[in-house]
C-alpha cells in the first residue's frame, strides 16, 4: 500500500484534478460557443426575417366598371383603370398620366390579375361593387414596416413624400392593414416580392426528396443487407465498404456535375426537373443509409439471429424475418436524416439548373421547379429591398423542416428503441 | 408496401422522364445575371396577361448562357440568352458550328455600373476613369515601364484626394459586369494615362496590345476584392465600413439609395439621364439574342418575343425602367422593336 498522504502523491493527484478541470472547462467553452453563434444565427434570422411574416394590405371598395371590363373580351380589359378609379374615391384631385400611373403604384402588380381572375371566375360581378383586399407594392410594405424610414431626406428613398402622404390618408381611412402573409406559403416565386412565396420551391423540393427517397432508400437497404448478412468477408467487400464511406465524404458539387453529364448531357432528361434533382441527392443520400443500415443491422445482437437459425430457419427468413424488423427503427432514422441533408443541399441543384426562375409550382417530378435552398439562393441574389426579410423567412421555413425531420427520426428511435 | 413495389415505381419514373425529354411547352432562357432580373420580369407579366405557362428563366451568366445557347437547335437546347455584352466572335462561331445559325441580336436597353459608398461616409467622391484605373489595377506605367501597383490609399492615387485606403469590392472574372467594367472602366482610365498616350502615337500596334494585357488587370494584393456574384453582399459590406467602395450594376444603387451613395465620375452622378445619354462613363448596352428556328416551334416563344419588344416593357417609364434598366432612345428603340419581332437575322461577328 502507497502513503496517500505523502507529498508526491498529493502533487500528482492535484495535477491530475487540474488536468480534469481544465479538460470540462474546454468541453464547456466549446460547447457555450457553438451555442452562442447558434444563437446568434438564429437570432438574427428572426430579427431580419420576422417582417416577412406579414405583409401590408389595401382593402378598396372596387366598381367593376362594365365600361372598362366587357364579359366577352374577357380576360382582357382595363383591369387596372377599374382599380385606380377606386383609389381615385379617395384622391380625386390626382390627374395626368404619371400622377395616377404613380397613385397606381400603391398597389401590388399582382392586383389587376387577382381582380381579374375573380371576375373571370364569376362574371356576374360586372356591374357591381365589390371589396378587395390585395398586397400593397414593396416599397410601401417596406415604409409600413419602417424598413424605409420616413426621415431619410425624399431623394434617398423609394416612396417619395406625396405618396407617403396618400398612404397615410388610406392609412387613415383604415383602408391599410397588416394581415399574417400566408402568400409566403401558398404564392410561387415572383419578381414582385410582395407576391413572391414558397410554393414552388416547396413542391419542388416535395417532388426532390421523393424522387430521392424512392431511389436511396430500397437501393440503400439493399445494398446494405447484402454487404452485412450475405456477402462473404474477402478483399473485395472490404474494397467495397471502404469505397462506401468515401463516397459519404464526396462534396456534393461533385454529384451535380455528374448528374449534368449523365442524367441531362447523356440520358437527355430534362434540366431544372425535380426527377434530376431527386437523382442526384439519392446519389449523395445513398451512402448515408447504407452506413445507417449496417448500423442499425450490426445492432441487432447476433442471440436473436442464432435462435431464428437455430430452430431452422433459412438465411433469408432470418434477415426478412427478424433481423430487418429490429433494425427498422435506425433505419429510418439514418433515412430521415439522409433526406434532411439532402433537403438543404444547394450545390448540386445550382448545377442542373434548379435555379431558374419559374413563376409556377410543379405538378409532377418532370416540371421544372426550384428546390428550397435555391430559391433562397435566388431571392439573396435580388436588388429588390423587401427580398432581404423574405430570404429570412425562407430560411426560416428550411430551417423549420429541419429540425421536424430531425425529430421525427429522434422521436422515432427514442420510441421504438429496444434496449438488449 | 415491399422493395419490390418501390423498386418498379422507380424503373416507372424514369420511363417517364425519358417519354418526357421529348416534349416541352414552355420556353427556356437561360444567360446574363445582369438581363436575369429583366428577363424575369418579362416572363412573370407574359404568363400573367396570356395564362401561357411561365418561361423557365435562368441566371448562367453571358458567357455560360453563350454556351448553352450554341450548343445545338432543338427542344434540348434553350430558345433565348441574355447578354450583358455583345455576342463574340468566338462564340458566333460556336453557334454556327452547332447549326444555330439564325439568330437575331436584340438591344434592349443600358444599364450602369456604379461605384457606390456607404451614405454615412463623410466624403463625396468624384474621380476621373484615369484615377479608377491607378487605384484598382495590378500594373500601372511608372518609371521604366509596368511597376506593380504601389497606390496604397487615394492620396498615393492623386494628392487632391482624401488619404484613405483603398478598398473596393467588385465581381469576379465570371460576371458580364466584370467584364464591361474592365472594358469601360479600365481600359478608358488605362488609355487617359499619360504614358498610354505617348504610346498610341509611336506604336499602334504595342498600343493595342497593351490595352488587352496591361489595362486588364485587376490588382490581386488585396484593395480589389472579388466578392462574388451576389451584389446584395456587397452592399451589406459597404454599410459596415464607410471607407469601402463596391462595384455592380446601378439596379442595386437604385434599390439602396437610403443607405448608399454614388461615387461620381467625372462629375456626373448614375441617373437614368446620364447613363442613357452616355454622359455617365460606364454604360453599357444590355442584349438578348433569340434562336430564330425555335419561332413558330416552341409554343409562344414568338408572342413572349412581342411582350418583351412591347411598349409597356421598353419604353421609358414602361415595367423595364421601374426595375432600373434605361430605356432605349426613341428611334433606336422603334427600330430595334421592328426587327427583332420580325426576327432579322444578325450580320456576322468577325
Amino acid at each position: 500500500m502507497t502513503d496517500l498522504s505523502s507529498q508526491s502523491v498529493r502533487s500528482h493527484l492535484n495535477r491530475r484534478n487540474r488536468h480534469q478541470t481544465m479538460i470540462k472547462g474546454f468541453g464547456m467553452a466549446a460547447i457555450g460557443f457553438a451555442a452562442l453563434m447558434l444563437f446568434i444565427l438564429v437570432s438574427s434570422l428572426v430579427s431580419s426575417g420576422y417582417k416577412a411574416f406579414t405583409q401590408t394590405h389595401v382593402t378598396v371598395e372596387v366598381f367593376v366598371d362594365p365600361a372598362e371590363i366587357k364579359p366577352e373580351r374577357l380576360p382582357r380589359g382595363g383591369f387596372d383603370d377599374v382599380l385606380l378609379a377606386s383609389l381615385k374615391t379617395y384622391f380625386p384631385d390626382v390627374s395626368g398620366r404619371a400622377d395616377e400611373k404613380a397613385l397606381e403604384g400603391i398597389f401590388s402588380n399582382g392586383a389587376q390579375f387577382t381582380l381579374r381572375d375573380r371576375i373571370v371566375a364569376d362574371p356576374g360581378l360586372i356591374g357591381q361593387s365589390i371589396t378587395m383586399t390585395v398586397p400593397t407594392s414593396d416599397p410601401f410594405d417596406q415604409l409600413a414596416k419602417d424598413l424605409v424610414k420616413r426621415d431619410t431626406p425624399e431623394t434617398q428613398r423609394r416612396v417619395s413624400d406625396r405618396e407617403i402622404g396618400w398612404f397615410d390618408t388610406l392609412d387613415q381611412a383604415g383602408a391599410i392593414s397588416q394581415p399574417l402573409n400566408w402568400g409566403l406559403i401558398s404564392n410561387t416565386d415572383s419578381r414582385f416580392p410582395e407576391l413572391a412565396g414558397l410554393k414552388g420551391a416547396l413542391m419542388g423540393s416535395f417532388w426532390a426528396l421523393l424522387v430521392c427517397f424512392v431511389i436511396s432508400f430500397p437501393l440503400g437497404i439493399g445494398a446494405a443487407i447484402y454487404l452485412e448478412e450475405f456477402a462473404p468477408r474477402n478483399r473485395l467487400s472490404d474494397f467495397i465498404e471502404v469505397n462506401i464511406n468515401n463516397l459519404a465524404a464526396v462534396p456534393s458539387v461533385v454529384f451535380g456535375l455528374l448528374a449534368l453529364a449523365v442524367f441531362i448531357g447523356w440520358m437527355g432528361m430534362p434540366r431544372s426537373a425535380p426527377l434530376v434533382g431527386g437523382m442526384t441527392l439519392a446519389l449523395m443520400t445513398l451512402p448515408t443509409i447504407i452506413i445507417a443500415t449496417r448500423a442499425a443491422l450490426k445492432a441487432v445482437p447476433p442471440s436473436i439471429r442464432e435462435a431464428a437459425l437455430g430452430v431452422g430457419a433459412s438465411k433469408h427468413q432470418v434477415v426478412f424475418g427478424h433481423v430487418l424488423p429490429l433494425a427498422m427503427p435506425g433505419i429510418l432514422t439514418g433515412t430521415i436524416i439522409g433526406l434532411a441533408q439532402a433537403l438543404g443541399e444547394t450545390a448540386p441543384l445550382l448545377l442542373i439548373g434548379m435555379n431558374a426562375f419559374i413563376t409556377s409550382a410543379p405538378d409532377s417530378p418532370l416540371d421544372s421547379a426550384t428546390a428550397l435552398p435555391t430559391q433562397i439562393f435566388i431571392w439573396a441574389d435580388s436588388p429588390e429591398r423587401g427580398f432581404v426579410s423574405r430570404t429570412s423567412a425562407a430560411i426560416l421555413v428550411l430551417l423549420t423542416f429541419l429540425i421536424t425531420m430531425n425529430a421525427i427520426a429522434i422521436y422515432l428511435r427514442s420510441k421504438f428503441e429496444r434496449k438488449w | 408496401m415491399s422493395l419490390f413495389k418501390l423498386t418498379v415505381s422507380t424503373l416507372a419514373l424514369s420511363a417517364m422522364a425519358v417519354g418526357a425529354a421529348q416534349a416541352r411547352d414552355e420556353i427556356r432562357i437561360v444567360g446574363s445575371s445582369t438581363v436575369f432580373p429583366y428577363t424575369q420580369a418579362v416572363a412573370e407579366q407574359f404568363a400573367n396577361v396570356t395564362g401561357a405557362p411561365s418561361p423557365i428563366v435562368e441566371s448562367t451568366g453571358t458567357g455560360g448562357g453563350m454556351k448553352i445557347f450554341c450548343a445545338g437547335i432543338g427542344e434540348a437546347h434553350p430558345d433565348l440568352t441574355g447578354a450583358s455584352r455583345a455576342m463574340k466572335a468566338s462564340e458566333y462561331k460556336l453557334c454556327q458550328d452547332n447549326g444555330v445559325t439564325d439568330i437575331t441580336e436584340a438591344m434592349i436597353g443600358y444599364d450602369g455600373l456604379s461605384i457606390a459608398i456607404s451614405r454615412d461616409a463623410t466624403n463625396d467622391w468624384d474621380l476621373s476613369l484615369e484615377q479608377v484605373f491607378l487605384a484598382l489595377a495590378a500594373e500601372i506605367p511608372g518609371e521604366g515601364g509596368w511597376i506593380a501597383n504601389p497606390n496604397k490609399t487615394w492620396a498615393d492615387v492623386d494628392a487632391s484626394l482624401p488619404a484613405v485606403e483603398i478598398l473596393a469590392y467588385g465581381p469576379p472574372p465570371t460576371s458580364g459586369t466584370r467584364d464591361a467594367f474592365v472594358e469601360l472602366a479600365m481600359h478608358a482610365g488605362c488609355e487617359a494615362t499619360p504614358f498610354m498616350k505617348a504610346l498610341k502615337d509611336a506604336d499602334k500596334d504595342a498600343y493595342k496590345a497593351t490595352v488587352k494585357d496591361n489595362c486588364s488587370r485587376m490588382r490581386q494584393d488585396g484593395p480589389f476584392v472579388e466578392a462574388g456574384e451576389n451584389d446584395n453582399l456587397i452592399v451589406q459590406r459597404l454599410n459596415a465600413d464607410e471607407h469601402a467602395m463596391g462595384i455592380f450594376g446601378y439596379s442595386f444603387l437604385y434599390e439602396n439609395m437610403d443607405t448608399l451613395k454614388p461615387v461620381k465620375i467625372a462629375g456626373v452622378s448614375p441617373s437614368a439621364e446620364t447613363i442613357g445619354d452616355f454622359s455617365y462613363p460606364i454604360s453599357r448596352p444590355l442584349f438578348f439574342y433569340t434562336k430564330n428556328a425555335h419561332r413558330g416551334v416552341i409554343p409562344n416563344f414568338q408572342e413572349f418575343i412581342e411582350e418583351y419588344m412591347s411598349d409597356d416593357a421598353m419604353e421609358p417609364g414602361g415595367y423595364l425602367s421601374e426595375r432600373g434598366m434605361v430605356a432605349l432612345p426613341d428611334d433606336l428603340r422603334a427600330e430595334t422593336q421592328d426587327a427583332v419581332i420580325e426576327g432579322k437575322t444578325m450580320a456576322p461577328k468577325e
